[in-house]
């Protein structure tokens, strides 16, 4: 094909014959297809997998149905919206999960921060804390929360014990509404920070040390590089956790599935949890589908909302 | 304004010494430029004066007050950094003002200071940029401006033309210069470049692994160079080396501007005025005015620098001969300069060129 084309160029006299013409045709449109031939795959994978099931489950979400007879699905427009908002547990669910998303992000992030600056340094001993604060991240969430629920049992559990042994009275971990939520971000934070902290270092180590040195000359004293250099320097990655925590603390279920089934008193029930049991407990296909949009849509909110108002104050080189 | 004066300075880093045991004054508002190859100590030795580096032992004075126990801060010094180091979240105007409000001037006091330097630099319309959005040399100037806010006793520099293309480098370096003048401060300033360190000193100390070799002024190190190191590092091309004629424990030194290149032909002048060097041109290198020619010798590859417009065709064979006033004698051993050569003053030799 592009000999057909290149010969008219090279002659450069005779007019081009209406083979020649068509050949070029055929050839500026191969051009233009090219890039996405190349993207295809890629394109493909994505509707298959990310678009198409989106598109899906908002669709389903107007339809009642269950999971235990997929024929009869009846359409609802708005229904499954309107009777979930105005369910009362749902509104424990959501609460659940801004109180559950907030308090983990924010406190997991501050100490992972506070770990990150001390262990930012040489010597071999903080090498091995810094292993030690991430092997958490590596463990499989289940034995997370299956070492936990032994670790926080009233009667047996490692913590009460040593409550006990400094005098203090056991605590009721998961037992109990206020304590069981509290034990869940508990053991959140314990599982992230070590993630977290390595991403903060990493960070640091990227700050280059003569701007440290020229603030020495100045005589900055240490809150103050900290809060003028450090962080403003850090913010590409603040702005990075925070987005990926807050995404991923409103997804969190394992721990819920294994450590309190969303009790007591669907104290620590949470959205994903919420749509699991909605589908998979009582086949309610089309409350679960329309839960699974609001998540979708909330995630979104404040994934953009994250964007607007910190994306402006994040600094990158 | 402040003379600093360091005595028997040493810097270990784990089982290697990097500075041993120097003993340097550097003059109230002289600009003293430290200079040699990388490895030399240089940095650290600034740096340690800086209280960037802790001193291993030794004793480091400024003014006259022992520093080595001074944070950096305290010590009454601003440094340039070579990749100058600025706050890249603050914009040029809190760059050069950091410095001011640690210390505890009031905003009015700074936003005056700030002003007036930026004034001197040039850099007042672009005080309320980041330094992403400055070029390199404006970048150099708000690094100077950080440190000449602060009114220090001593500058220190560290390479900061370094990162400068050529053009704006020359330029900056009359600027340094002239800056130095005004301010009537101490400067000191390490560089890997001996055209910076003799355009812009007015003591250079020469440092090679951990040692100073020599401290003078930049012609006093060109003509009087008191060891071989020095000899061959100041200098461009550096000076030939070349085994001596009757003793073997010295080496003769000259520089390639002091040597003639003649034909072979013409009859050889007295021996007892200069010495000659039979050989042949190998390369030559034209530098615009002056050219360059390799000549290789029976005592080795000599250079000679001379007027491009005195031309030499490659392959001929010559005589470089070089008056025995223009040649330096070293030990070979300890590579110390033994004595000047007095022979007999050289004759001029008008048409003596090929």
């Amino acid at each position: 094909m592009r000999k057909a084309v290149a010969a008219p160029q090279i002659s450069g006299i005779s007019n081009p014959t209406k083979q020649q013409v068509r050949a070029g045709v055929t050839q500026a449109w191969m051009e233009r297809l090219r890039p996405y031939l190349y993207v295809a795959p890629a394109l493909t994978f994505f509707f298959l997998f990310f678009l198409f099931p989106i598109a899906y489950v908002i669709y389903l979400s107007f339809f009642d149905w269950t999971l235990l007879n997929l024929e009869e699905m009846d359409w609802v427009g708005f229904e499954n919206y309107s009777a979930l908002l105005a369910e009362s547990d749902f509104h424990q669910v959501l609460w659940n999960s801004l109180v559950y998303t907030v308090s983990t992000v924010v406190l997991g992030i501050l100490l992972s921060f506070l770990l990150a600056l001390w262990l930012n340094k040489k010597a071999k001993v903080y090498g091995v804390i810094q292993a030690a604060v991430f092997s958490p991240h590596i463990i499989s969430l289940v034995s997370v929360a299956m070492l936990w629920m032994w670790l926080m049992d009233p009667q047996y559990g490692l913590l009460n014990a040593l409550l006990e042994m400094v005098g203090l009275p056991g605590y009721t971990w998961l037992a109990e509404t206020k304590s069981a939520m509290i034990s869940l971000i508990l053991v959140s934070i314990w599982k992230g920070v070590g993630y977290n902290t390595l991403v903060f270092i990493a960070g640091m180590q990227s700050i280059p040390r003569d701007i440290y040195e020229a603030a020495d000359l100045d005589q900055s004293p240490w809150w103050r590089t900290l809060t003028r250099i450090t962080i403003p320097m850090l913010s590409p990655t603040l702005f990075f956790l925070l987005v990926i925590n807050t995404v991923s603390s409103f997804q969190v279920f394992d721990t819920i599935y294994v450590m309190t089934q969303g009790g007591p008193i669907n104290s620590t029930n949470m959205l994903v949890f919420y749509i699991y049991e909605q589908g998979m407990d009582f086949y309610n296909g089309g409350a679960a589908s329309a839960a699974s949009v609001i998540l979708l849509g909330l995630v979104g909110i404040l994934t953009f909302l994250h964007f607007r108002v910190m994306g402006k104050r994040v600094h990158y080189q | 304004m402040a003379r600093v004066e360091l005595n028997q300075i040493t810097k270990g880093f784990q089982n290697q010494t990097v500075v041993k045991g120097v003993n340097l004054v550097i003059p109230d508002g002289s600009f003293t430029v430290l200079v040699g190859p990388s490895g030399c100590g240089k940095s650290t030795t600034l740096r340690m004066i800086a209280g960037l580096e802790s001193v291993t032992s030794g004793e480091i004075q400024i003014g006259d007050q022992v520093v080595n126990q001074l944070p950096p801060g305290k010590r009454d010094v601003a440094m340039v950094f070579q990749n100058y180091a600025l706050y890249p979240t603050m914009n040029v105007y809190d760059n050069i003002a950091y410095g001011l409000r640690n210390r505890g001037t009031s905003k009015k006091d700074c936003k005056i200071l700030v002003e007036e330097i930026a004034e001197i630099v040039g850099l007042t319309p672009y005080l309320k940029r980041k330094p992403s959005q400055l070029s390199g040399g404006q970048r150099q100037r708000v690094a100077l401006a950080r440190a000449m806010v602060k009114k220090p006793k001593v500058f220190l520099m560290d390479e900061p033309l370094s990162n400068l293309d050529a053009k704006l480098r020359n330029q900056m370096r009359v600027e340094l210069t002239s800056l130095h003048k005004q301010l009537g401060s101490t400067f000191i300033y390490v560089t890997h470049d001996q055209v910076e360190a003799m355009t812009m000193g007015d003591q250079i100390v020469v440092m090679s692994e951990g040692n100073i070799m020599q401290v003078a002024a930049p012609m006093d190190l060109y003509q009087e160079p008191e060891n071989l190191f020095v000899a061959q590092f100041i200098g461009s091309p550096a000076m030939n080396i070349i085994p001596s004629e009757n003793d073997s424990q010295t080496l003769w030194g000259f520089r390639p501007e002091k040597a003639l290149i003649m034909s072979d032909a013409v009859t050889t002048v007295s021996t007892n005025e200069m010495i000659t060097l039979r050989g042949s041109i190998v390369s030559r290198e034209i530098l615009g005015a002056d050219s360059l020619y390799y000549v290789e010798t029976g005592k080795g590859r000599v250079v000679v620098k001379m007027d491009t417009d005195q031309t030499v065709e490659l392959q001929t064979s010559v005589q470089v001969c070089v008056p025995y006033s223009h040649i330096y004698e070293f030990d070979r051993d300890s590579g110390n300069r033994v004595q000047r050569r007095e022979g007999k003053p050289a004759p001029t030799l008008a048409g003596g060129m090929v």
